[in-house]
């Protein structure tokens, strides 16, 4: 099936290649993501992997975007999912509830679940990195069990802190910088996502597996580095 | 490098931070452009007083910025016209000046547009993070320590004095933006225009909006007629890659025009602003009136094509 393919103002375009959050149509846009980077293209500038789309940034003046769609359309042949299960899982620890997750205990009510069981569902699954964005290194993660879909707070936080894990419908994800949000904050991790001082400063990029390992507050300083 | 104590900030007014032409290459991780709001004026600026037109920069908005030089250098002044004074006199706008030790240079009263860079000789020397000196304060990092100038700062220049033979350097009245309270951006329609009904579409190109008091460095906040979505279109969209210029309409209906802060957005895009109009939506003064004109990319790129052209000539006039 070929992508659609629309045009974001003059120097981008969005290239849709499936809907919803499903690790198959993600995968597709990573694969595109890699063909174009290989591919060399004069005028292109940046891509932007999201859920199920591609954003292509070009230059117009030395790119055109008809010969661009066409480029990019003759690389969107895909074979079957590949699986990507061989690839290494990321364990990031959690210190669930209390000041580091004050929305554990309204999540679990909400669900009519304890406290426990929550945390056994969220650390329960690999988890996989569909996309970085909203702030430098937030990975969004899913899916998230049914059993855990829990929808938005009313009203966002304008402040929470760096390393928060949260949980938003059948999406989790960790705010790697302090910034506002209006997800259920379930707990904190200890780890950096984020550090302009290292040379890969986002700790996980798109189609990274990630597991969170619950740990006691006391066990969180270990990991700090 | 020849770092030296430059620019002392006594006060930065609303809002002052270091900018250049912005972070290119990171968007996949999240990480946004930032960069001057105006890149035409940021990017004459720095020719003007003999850097690279990605040199930084200082970005000062709207009001209440006062900073003293602490050594000689070669100034100029661009973007919106906010009163710029060296020393309690009025300083010629896109024009190279010499400042002394001790000068203040101060802008005193907004007359039109909302945000002026402030160029110096060998350009504003802090570190480069992730290949750009630009300031994203969201983050905390780049600029002066990842955030926003405050009184006592001190920015360090590089090499100042070897930019003095600047002096006097000018453009034509022709190369420098008209601005406006009343402003026409000239957009493509976005790529998820139909999800508005024919009557919402109709609407946003009729409407005279007005730039709201919360508008920022992320984006120009629109107050102004709401617009109709298809019935049975979703409340918002899976987030996707954006860019600046994009203008999202939330849940309210009330547009939204994003500037070079934002990586991913989850709201429908009804228009995206043309490349060639973005410097000049970076002056959209809060109070400022906003229309929006349809046309089409082959005459956006046009367009885009002059806006380099100028800078172009403007290089040659002074390359030796």
């Amino acid at each position: 099936m070929p992508p659609v393919i629309r045009h974001l103002g003059d120097s981008g375009l969005l290239v849709e290649l499936g809907t919803g959050i499903d690790p198959a149509v993600n995968q597709r846009v990573q694969q595109l993501q890699q063909r174009l980077q290989r591919e060399n293209i004069d005028g292109l500038v940046e891509t932007v992997p999201a859920y199920c789309s591609l954003l292509v940034v070009y230059d117009p003046l030395k790119a055109a975007p008809e010969a661009l769609k066409r480029r990019i359309t003759g690389l969107c042949r895909f074979e079957a999912a590949v699986q990507s299960d061989e690839q290494a899982v990321r364990d990031i620890p959690v210190v669930y509830g209390g000041e580091d997750g004050p929305d554990l205990t309204s999540v679990a009510d909400y669900h009519g679940l304890s406290v426990e069981e929550v945390v056994r569902l969220h650390s329960g699954r690999v988890y996989r990195v569909y996309m970085i964005g909203f702030t430098p290194g937030y990975p969004y993660m899913g899916k998230l069990p049914e059993a855990l879909n829990t929808p938005r707070r009313e009203t966002p936080r304008t402040h929470i802190p760096k390393g928060s894990v949260a949980i938003a419908q059948r999406q989790t994800g960790i705010y790697p910088v302090v910034s506002p949000g209006g997800w259920q904050i379930i707990g904190r991790t200890p780890v950096s996502l984020f550090d302009t001082r290292r040379d890969t400063p986002s700790l996980l990029a798109m189609g990274d597996r990630v597991r969170f390992l619950p740990v006691r507050p006391e066990e969180a300083a270990k990991w700090t580095g | 490098m020849d770092r030296v104590d430059l620019l002392e900030i006594l006060a930065p007014g609303i809002l002052a931070t270091v900018q250049d032409s912005g972070r290119q290459g990171y968007r996949q991780i999240g990480v946004a452009p930032s960069g001057a709001a105006d890149s035409y004026a940021c990017r004459i600026g720095n020719l003007l007083v003999g850097n690279l037109d990605s040199a930084a920069v200082v970005e000062i908005t709207l009001m209440g910025f006062q900073a003293r030089f602490k050594r000689e250098a070669v100034v100029a002044v661009t973007g919106a016209d906010l009163g710029a004074c060296l020393n309690g006199a009025p300083t010629t706008m896109w024009t190279a000046f010499r400042a002394a030790p001790g000068d203040i240079l101060a802008v005193t009263a907004p007359v039109l547009g909302c945000r002026a860079y402030l160029a110096v000789g060998g350009g504003i020397g802090v570190p480069t993070v992730m290949g750009s000196r630009a300031t994203n304060t969201g983050a905390g990092f780049g600029g002066l320590d990842g955030r926003a100038l405050v009184a006592g700062d001190v920015l360090p220049g590089t090499r100042p004095q070897a930019h003095l033979h600047c002096v006097g350097r000018s453009i034509p009245a022709a190369l420098r933006p008209t601005y406006t309270s009343a402003w026409i951006l000239r957009v493509i329609p976005g790529p998820q225009a139909d999800q508005f009904t024919p009557a919402g579409r109709a609407l946003f190109f009729e409407a005279v909006y007005t730039a709201s008091q919360k508008s920022d460095r992320t984006g120009v906040r629109l107050d102004g007629p709401a617009l109709e979505t298809q019935p049975g279109a979703p409340g918002s969209i899976l987030s996707e890659g954006i860019m600046a210029g994009a203008i999202q309409v939330p849940g309210d209906g009330r547009p939204i025009i994003l500037l070079n802060e934002t990586v991913t957005g989850g709201y429908r895009k009804i228009a995206v602003v043309v490349s060639a109009d973005l410097p000049l939506l970076g002056q959209v003064a809060p109070g400022d009136t906003v229309q929006f004109q349809e046309t089409e990319i082959p005459t956006a790129v046009r367009r885009l094509r002059q806006v380099e052209a100028a800078v172009d000539w403007v290089r040659a006039c002074w390359t030796d």
